[in-house]
């Protein structure tokens, strides 16, 4: 926490003071901000339904839907209206109370995550000055942790209250799955904190006035990209739905309403955690900064709400771009990659910055920290190289393994027990006599050969 | 040696793609014409004064694998003729509910009566009209053609009018010298 705190406070960040600006507002500009926000997302899950239907379809050489309304654009808004009018179906023995209050509990924390998302500074809004965002806490950071970790408990209930195998396992793998990567997404923003030096999210996205931390906390940035996909649930991360293996996962037994519900809590998830990652690492409301140099006025007035959106549709495009591209993977792979990839290296990295941090404010000599930094890449590719010569090796050693497999099979086709007729038995119940041996018969043995009856 | 970049690699892959031509045909809208063989609905064909073709012999029910085609054959009269033989198809009727248009009742045809046509767009909603009857199926009357029943315009005789060719003016140009019939 001293790191933090010395971090802070060599930053000229007015993280405590900014806060003023909150809570002051008139309860009506809080509720159009509410309003805004409800309606932004909830147009936004459309348009994202409809944008991955369509991008997806364009990625596999094919129109998406386009029969509906100009383009196609109103075919998720008819989808929403047919699954709202289904049957409501609750089946026989689910536990009714839980069963019901999963959706709920799946979609409310994803509204509220983005009650703390800055989407502009200060503006002016009928003539009463209030900032573009809900709201922000000192605590901001972790809300948007918290809200994502409760959303997990409706997937969870969802599956346990269903009586099902299925969504059982959906709900299970999901937990697990959420978990993992919940702590490799935590400690992406440690390294986000001691830059700012405070977790309010406004004072996050002033602290990147400068550069953005996505260029200089790169490594975090990537790793939250992945853990941000992994903690929605979607592709190539989507194993509680799994629809190979568990027909729907946790939502196997749901439909209607409830299932709509399930829906809209995964893609406002994916609307907040792109938010998020806007907010942490790609400067939030700020001008990208080319611009700034040539155009002094892209951070004032609402100007800056139109980076914000420019920047969030870019990563809601990475969504859909990395569902098209990337294969579903396995769950053994998925805890691998979460917990000995993700969480060792963002630890290493974390580390990392913790030291420099520490020597460049206490203003150690620039030849240390060069040291420093020129350690940790040592390490790093010597990291590198050193797994990648074990992946190597191991590789070599599975394919002269299995074939030696082939190999003994080859020559005994009983090799491994699998049941094989012996070739000398005629065929059953027929005349024709036996064929003569194909293959050099093993040497003979004192063992027996056992036959079976069957 | 670059083989690590190949998962970046197929990122490359799908966003060029987005911007590749679509080979979708936007069906309802646009409709791409289809082989010239393609195996649409059937049609049943008339000779050149408008006869039918059809002469009741069922074969092509008989070859059906889908049980979908049924006829009923009538006997022609002098009074009331609608094929140049004895016989022609009273009732005839395919079931497109049935009918998997494989072309095997095309093959069974004798008298080429029954062909298949190009058009593919026959859906509906309602079992009753996907039961195809003989007015349905028949070859419009083209201009010089006549609606049965009438008598033959081709040939005084069967085989006169069977041999007469495509239109009445052949069979006059080049008659056919008596005797040669039985060879």
């Amino acid at each position: 926490m001293t790191t933090t705190a010395q971090a802070g406070a060599a930053l000229p960040v007015a993280a405590e003071a900014q806060l003023d600006a909150f809570g002051t507002d008139p309860w009506w500009i809080t509720l159009i901000k509410a309003l805004v926000i409800f309606v932004f997302l909830m147009v936004c899950v459309l348009m994202m339904i409809m944008a991955d239907r369509k991008v997806m379809g364009r990625m596999q050489q094919r129109h998406g839907p386009n029969r509906l309304g100009p383009l196609g654009l109103l075919q998720s808004l008819a989808d929403g209206v047919k699954l709202s009018l289904k049957e409501d179906l609750i089946p026989r023995g689910v536990d009714r109370t839980v069963y019901i209050a999963a959706p709920v509990i799946a979609a409310v924390p994803a509204f509220i995550a983005f009650s703390v998302i800055p989407i502009g500074p200060e503006v002016t809004m009928f003539g009463v000055q209030t900032p573009l965002q809900l709201t922000d806490l000192p605590i901001a950071a972790l809300v948007v942790l918290a809200t994502a970790a409760v959303g997990v408990y409706g997937i969870v209930l969802g599956g346990w209250a269903s009586q099902s195998p299925y969504a059982l396992l959906g709900g299970l793998r999901a937990s697990a799955q959420v978990i993992s990567y919940e702590i490799a997404m935590g400690l992406s923003f440690v390294a986000v904190f001691m830059y700012s030096g405070t977790l309010t999210t406004s004072g996050i996205v002033e602290a990147q006035r400068p550069v953005w931390f996505a260029l200089i906390l790169l490594p975090s940035f990537l790793i939250y990209i992945v853990t941000m996909i992994g903690e929605t649930n979607r592709l190539p991360f989507d194993l509680a739905e799994g629809e190979g293996e568990l027909v729907g996962g946790f939502m196997t037994e749901y439909g209607s309403m409830k299932f709509t519900m399930f829906f809209l809590a995964e893609y406002v998830n994916m609307v907040t955690v792109a938010a998020v990652s806007v907010t942490f690492f790609l400067g939030g409301y700020l001008a990208p900064p080319p611009l700034t140099m040539f155009w002094a006025g892209a951070n004032d007035g609402w100007w800056p709400a139109l980076w914000w959106l420019l920047k969030f549709l870019l990563m809601m495009f990475l969504f859909i771009w990395v569902r098209g591209s990337v294969p579903r993977i396995r769950y053994d792979q998925l805890m691998q990659l979460g917990w000995k990839v993700l969480i060792p290296v963002q630890l290493v990295w974390i580390t990392a910055v913790a030291f420099v941090r520490i020597l460049v404010n206490e203003g150690a000599p620039t030849g240390v920290v060069a040291a420093v930094v020129a350690g940790f890449a040592a390490a790093t590719v010597a990291f590198l190289v050193a797994w990648a010569r074990a992946a190597r090796r191991r590789r070599r050693a599975e394919a002269a393994e299995r074939r030696e497999e082939l190999r003994l099979m080859r020559e005994d086709p009983a090799y491994g027990g699998f049941p094989v007729p012996p070739p000398s038995a005629p065929h059953y119940g027929s005349s024709v006599p036996a064929e003569g041996p194909r293959y050099a018969p093993r040497a003979p043995d004192d063992k027996r050969e056992e036959v079976t009856g069957a | 040696m670059l083989d690590w970049l190949n998962p970046v690699k197929g990122f490359g892959v799908t966003f060029h793609t987005m911007f590749t031509k679509v080979p979708t045909t936007n069906y309802p809208e646009v409709k791409r014409a289809t082989a010239p063989r393609f195996h649409g609905r059937h049609q049943l064909n008339r000779w050149a004064d408008g006869l039918e073709k059809c002469i009741g012999c069922e074969l092509c029910a008989w070859a059906c694998p889908a049980d979908a085609i049924y006829v009923e054959g009538g006997d022609n009269t002098e009074e009331e003729r609608y094929s140049p033989g004895e016989r022609y198809g009273r009732v005839y009727q395919i079931n497109y509910l049935r009918c998997i248009l494989c072309g095997l009742c095309v093959e069974a045809c004798p008298t080429r009566a029954l062909t298949m046509t190009n058009e593919y767009e026959i859906a509906d909603d309602e079992r009753e009209s996907l039961i195809w009857t003989k007015e349905q199926l028949l070859a419009p009357l083209l201009e010089d053609m006549e609606a049965p029943p009438h008598p033959m315009r081709l040939g005084e005789t069967e085989e006169e009018y069977y041999r007469s060719g495509a239109t009445p003016a052949e069979a006059a140009v080049a008659p056919r010298p008596e005797g040669e019939a039985n060879t």
